[in-house]
C-alpha cells in the first residue's frame, strides 16, 4: 500500500504533553518536515525555551538544548558562533521571547546572528496556567487581567515582527498562522525559507506563528481557531515584514 | 637586595603609571621579583593617579606600597599626601616646577628636579616623568643606565620608535640635573 | 622560561586561549575590563570567538550554548555581574556542562565600589544560584597562579563536567607581575558521548537539559552529581602551608589578602611570634585535611579576609570548632595592611 502520510523522521515517535487542540503539534511537524526535506537533522541543534514547549527536546530528533527562560537566543548564539556550519534554531513562546527575553531577542536580531527563531504567539502564558503575555490583546481576559487587558494599566501588545524588521541585522521576518490549510502551507514555506536563509548565511530569520491555546482561552479548539482568525489576525496582520534575500529583493 | 618599595604619584595623564611600568620592566630585565599595582578608578585623566612598584630578590608579599623607600611625586597633592609616609632613610624625587616643598623632614633625602621646565625647554613635552626616573636611577643605583635603555626600547611601541631617542635624552637630562 | 610582565586580567585571558578556550562572551565591568579587551584583540587571531554580549545574562547563556556543543567556553565579570550570571551558572551546573567563569571581585553589596574585595566567598562557595549544586572555586594569589589555575580549571571542569570559577579580585586583576606560560598541552577530553553538536545521523540525539519534572528523577540526577562532588572533594583540594609546623597562631587567608598576611607573618616571626599561614588555593572543595594539618600545633586561628568574615565559617567547620577562630577583616574595597594584621596577631594572643 502506498504511504501517503507519515510522521517526519525528525519528529520522534513519542507521546507529547500538549493539550488537545493545541497548535504546537502542527508547528513542530512543520519544522521537522523542513529538516527532513533539507536533510539537515543531523546537522541541526535546536534550543527550547521555558514555556509550553520546554520539553520540545523530547520531540525533535536533532540535538537539543534546553535554555533558561528567555535566553534561547543567547544560547543559540553560543552554539552558532562556535559551530557556524550547523543549523541552529530556537523555538520560543511569547512570554519567553517578548517579555523576559526581549533583550536577547532584539540583540540576536541586531547582530544578524545567522539562526532561525520560531516564535509561537498565542497571546497567553500557557505553561503557568493562562496569565497575560506581552502579546495579550487589549480587552483579553487572562488570569492576571481578570477584567480584560486594560492598556492604561497593562500597556499595549508587542508586535514582534514589526519591531524586529526595523533592525538591519534581520534578514527575514514573516508572520504566519496555523488556522487553516492554506495558512499552514504558507507557514511551512516560511519556515523552509528561514532555514534556507540560514543556509545562505544571510543572517537572522524569525517566523512568527499565530497559534491557539484552547485550554487557557477557555474555548473549544474550533472556537479557538475562530478567535485566531477574528481577533488575532486583524491585530497581528500576516505577511512578510522583511526579506533581504534575493527573492525578497525582486 | 632587600625589597625596594616605590610609590609614584601625580595627576592622571602625567605618565605616572607609565613611569612605574618602566621601573617594573627594569626589574623584569634584571631577573628580579616585582609587582606593579595601579590605583584604578574613574579618574582616567585629570584626577590623581598613583602606582606601587615593588622590586626584590624575594617573592613580593603585599604589592601595595604604603611606606615607600622611594617616592616620585609629580603634583602638589601627591607630595603633600605621601611625603610623610616615606620610610626613614628613604628618597623623594619631586617635580619642583609644579611642587613647592615645605617638608621639614631630615631623616629622608629630598631631590627637587624642575622636570616639567626641563622637559619643556628641551622640547620633550610630557617627558617630565622620565626625567625624574633618570634622577632616581642616578641617586639610587637601583638599575643601570643600560637596563633602563633596554627597557625603554621594549616598552615603547614600534609605531612610536622616534620616542626612544627622546626618552634616552630625558633620562640623561634627569641624571645630570 | 620567558618571563612576561602582564596584568592579572590579561594573564587570565592569555592562559585561557592557550588552554584551548575557543570562545569568550563578556560584558564590560570594572575591574575586569582588560580581560575582555585582551580577548577582543587576541581571540579571533587564535581561531576562536570573542563576542561582547548585550548583558551578563546573555553572556553566560552564550557560554551555556557553546559548552553544550563541547567546546571550551569562558566568561568573566566582577561581583554585580556575577550575580546576574547566577541563573545561567545554575543551569550550567544542572546540565552537567563544563565552563570557566572568572570573578574579579569588587566591593558590595549592590553597586558597591570598584576596589578589591573578597565578599563573594559565600556566593562562590555556597550559593552561586538556586538549587543543590557546587562549582569548583580556585583562588589565585599571584598573576602566575592566575595562569596556572585557569589551565587547571578548564581541565577539571571537563574532567568532572562541572563549572569552575576563578575567584580573583581587583588587586590581582589590575596588578602586573612577571609570568611565564608553561608549555600547555590543552588536555582535550572526549565529549562525544554527550555534546549536542549535530548527530550526523550516526547516533541518538543528545539533549542538554536541567529539567526533571519527576521528583525521583531529579533527586537521582542531583545525587549522581553529588557523588561526583565527593570524588572532587577527595582528590582536588589544594592549599599552601607556610611556617605552620611549629606555629602558635595560624593565620588563614586566600587570594590577595594572603600576600599581605604573609608579610605580617614574616614580621611576626622576626619579632619572635610563632605565626603561620594557611592559604587555601581551592575554596570549594575546601582543603579540610590540609587545614587540620596546618593547625596541629596552633593554639588559635585567625582568619583574615577582605569581607566581614565569610571563609571563617568553613574554617570553623573544618576543625569542628576545636580551637578558637578569631577574625580580622576590612571590607568595601579597603585592603588590610601588614601592620594592622601584625597588631591583630598580637592582640589575639599570638605572643607567648
Amino acid at each position: 500500500m502506498a504511504v501517503v502520510f507519515e510522521r517526519p523522521k525528525s519528529l520522534l515517535d513519542v507521546p507529547t504533553h500538549y493539550c488537545p487542540g493545541c497548535t504546537h503539534g502542527i508547528v513542530h511537524r512543520l519544522v521537522a518536515e523542513v529538516m527532513d526535506e533539507m536533510g539537515i537533522e543531523g546537522d541541526t541543534v535546536g534550543v527550547c525555551p521555558v514555556g509550553c514547549s520546554v520539553m520540545a527536546y523530547d520531540y525533535f530528533g536533532c540535538d537539543m538544548i534546553e535554555a533558561p527562560h528567555g535566553r534561547a537566543p543567547a544560547v543559540a548564539t553560543g552554539v552558532k558562533r562556535t559551530n557556524p556550519d550547523k543549523f541552529v534554531f530556537t523555538y520560543q513562546g511569547d512570554g519567553d521571547l517578548a517579555a523576559i527575553g526581549t533583550a536577547e531577542t532584539v540583540h540576536v536580531a541586531t547582530r544578524g546572528e545567522n539562526i532561525v527563531v520560531i516564535f509561537i504567539n498565542n497571546t497567553i502564558y500557557g505553561m503557568t496556567g493562562g496569565q497575560m503575555a506581552p502579546t495579550t490583546l487589549p480587552g483579553q481576559v487572562t488570569q492576571t487581567t481578570p477584567f480584560g487587558r486594560d492598556p492604561q494599566l497593562a500597556g499595549y501588545p508587542v508586535r514582534v515582527c514589526e519591531m524586529l524588521s526595523t533592525l538591519t541585522g534581520t534578514a527575514y521576518a514573516h508572520r504566519v498562522a496555523v488556522d487553516s490549510v492554506p495558512h499552514i502551507r504558507d507557514a511551512k514555506k516560511a519556515i523552509r525559507k528561514a532555514f534556507e536563509t540560514q543556509k545562505a548565511k544571510k543572517g537572522f530569520s524569525i517566523v512568527e506563528v499565530l497559534s491557539t491555546c484552547p485550554t487557557n482561552w477557555g474555548l473549544t479548539p474550533t472556537e479557538a481557531i475562530k478567535r485566531l482568525q477574528d481577533e488575532m489576525i486583524p491585530y497581528y496582520p500576516l505577511g512578510v515584514y522583511k526579506d533581504t534575500t534575493e527573492e525578497g529583493n525582486e | 637586595m632587600a625589597a625596594t618599595e616605590i610609590l609614584l604619584a601625580g595627576f592622571g595623564g602625567q605618565g605616572v603609571l607609565f613611569a612605574g611600568k618602566i621601573l617594573a620592566y627594569c626589574g623584569l630585565l634584571d631577573n628580579k621579583e616585582l609587582s606593579w599595582l595601579p590605583s584604578y578608578g574613574p579618574e582616567m585623566r585629570g584626577g590623581t593617579a598613583n602606582c606601587s612598584v615593588c622590586i626584590s630578590d624575594e617573592p613580593i608579599g603585599s604589592p601595595l606600597v604604603l611606606n615607600p623607600d622611594i617616592l616620585i611625586a609629580m603634583n602638589q597633592p601627591s607630595f603633600d599626601k605621601f611625603v610623610n609616609d616615606v620610610k626613614p632613610g628613604g628618597k623623594v624625587f619631586y617635580d619642583s616646577t609644579l611642587i613647592e616643598s615645605e617638608c621639614t623632614r631630615t631623616d629622608i633625602e629630598i631631590f627637587a628636579i624642575p622636570s616639567t621646565e626641563l622637559a619643556d625647554s628641551n622640547e620633550l613635552k610630557g617627558g617630565s616623568n622620565i626625567i625624574l626616573l633618570g634622577k632616581l636611577m642616578k641617586e639610587t643605583g637601583i638599575f643601570t643606565l643600560d637596563t633602563m635603555k633596554k627597557c625603554i626600547e621594549k616598552v615603547v611601541p614600534p609605531t612610536k620608535a622616534q620616542l626612544i631617542a627622546n626618552n634616552f635624552r630625558a633620562i640623561e637630562l634627569g641624571m645630570n640635573s | 622560561m620567558e618571563r612576561n610582565l602582564m596584568k592579572g586580567n590579561e594573564a587570565l585571558a592569555e592562559a585561557a586561549i592557550r588552554a584551548g578556550c575557543k570562545c569568550f562572551f563578556g560584558y564590560p565591568i570594572t575591574p575586569q575590563t582588560e580581560l575582555a579587551a585582551y580577548m577582543a584583540k587576541r581571540m579571533n587571531k587564535a581561531g576562536g570567538v570573542f563576542l561582547q554580549a548585550e548583558s551578563e545574562i546573555a553572556a553566560i547563556n552564550m557560554v551555556l550554548g557553546a559548552a553544550s556543543t563541547g567546546v571550551r567556553a569562558m566568561t568573566s565579570s566582577s561581583s554585580p555581574g556575577i550575580s546576574l550570571k547566577s541563573e545561567g551558572i545554575s543551569y550550567i551546573a544542572g546540565s552537567d556542562l563544563p565552563a570557566v567563569i572568572i570573578n574579579v571581585q569588587r566591593g558590595g553589596p549592590g553597586l558597591g565600589g570598584i576596589q578589591p574585595s573578597q565578599a563573594d566567598y559565600w556566593q562562590a562557595t555556597k550559593a552561586l544560584g538556586h538549587g543543590d549544586f557546587h562549582l569548583m572555586v580556585f583562588a589565585p594569589a599571584s598573576v602566575q597562579e592566575m595562569v596556572d589555575m585557569v589551565v587547571k580549571a578548564f581541565d577539571k571542569a571537563d574532567e568532572y563536567r562541572v563549572p569552575a570559577m576563578i575567584l580573583a579580585d581587583g588587586l590581582l586583576g589590575q596588578m602586573m607581575e612577571p609570568v611565564s606560560f608553561p608549555e600547555i598541552s590543552a588536555n582535550p577530553t572526549d565529549k562525544s558521548s554527550w555534546a549536542a553538536d549535530g548527530h550526523k545521523g550516526k547516533r541518538e540525539h543528545h539533549i542538554i537539559n536541567s529539567l526533571y519534572l519527576k521528583p525521583d528523577e531529579l533527586e537521582k540526577s542531583v545525587e549522581d552529581r553529588f557523588a561526583r562532588y565527593e570524588t572532587i572533594k577527595a582528590n582536588e583540594t589544594d592549599a599552601e602551608l607556610y611556617l605552620t609546623e611549629d606555629c602558635d597562631i595560624l593565620l588563614c587567608a586566600f587570594g590577595a589578602t594572603a600576600r599581605v598576611v604573609k608579610s605580617a607573618v614574616n614580621e611576626a616571626r622576626a619579632q619572635g611570634i610563632k605565626a603561620g599561614l594557611f592559604r587555601p588555593k581551592t575554596l570549594w572543595p575546601f582543603p579540610v585535611k590540609e587545614l587540620n594539618e596546618a593547625a596541629k600545633s596552633a593554639k588559635k586561628l585567625l582568619s583574615v579576609e577582605m569581607s566581614m568574615g565569610q571563609m571563617i565559617d568553613d574554617i570553623k567547620l573544618a576543625i569542628n570548632c576545636s580551637k578558637p577562630v578569631e577574625f580580622y577583616g576590612r571590607t568595601g574595597g579597603v585592603i588590610p595592611n601588614p601592620a594592622e594584621i601584625l597588631a591583630e596577631i598580637k592582640k589575639v594572643g599570638g605572643a607567648e
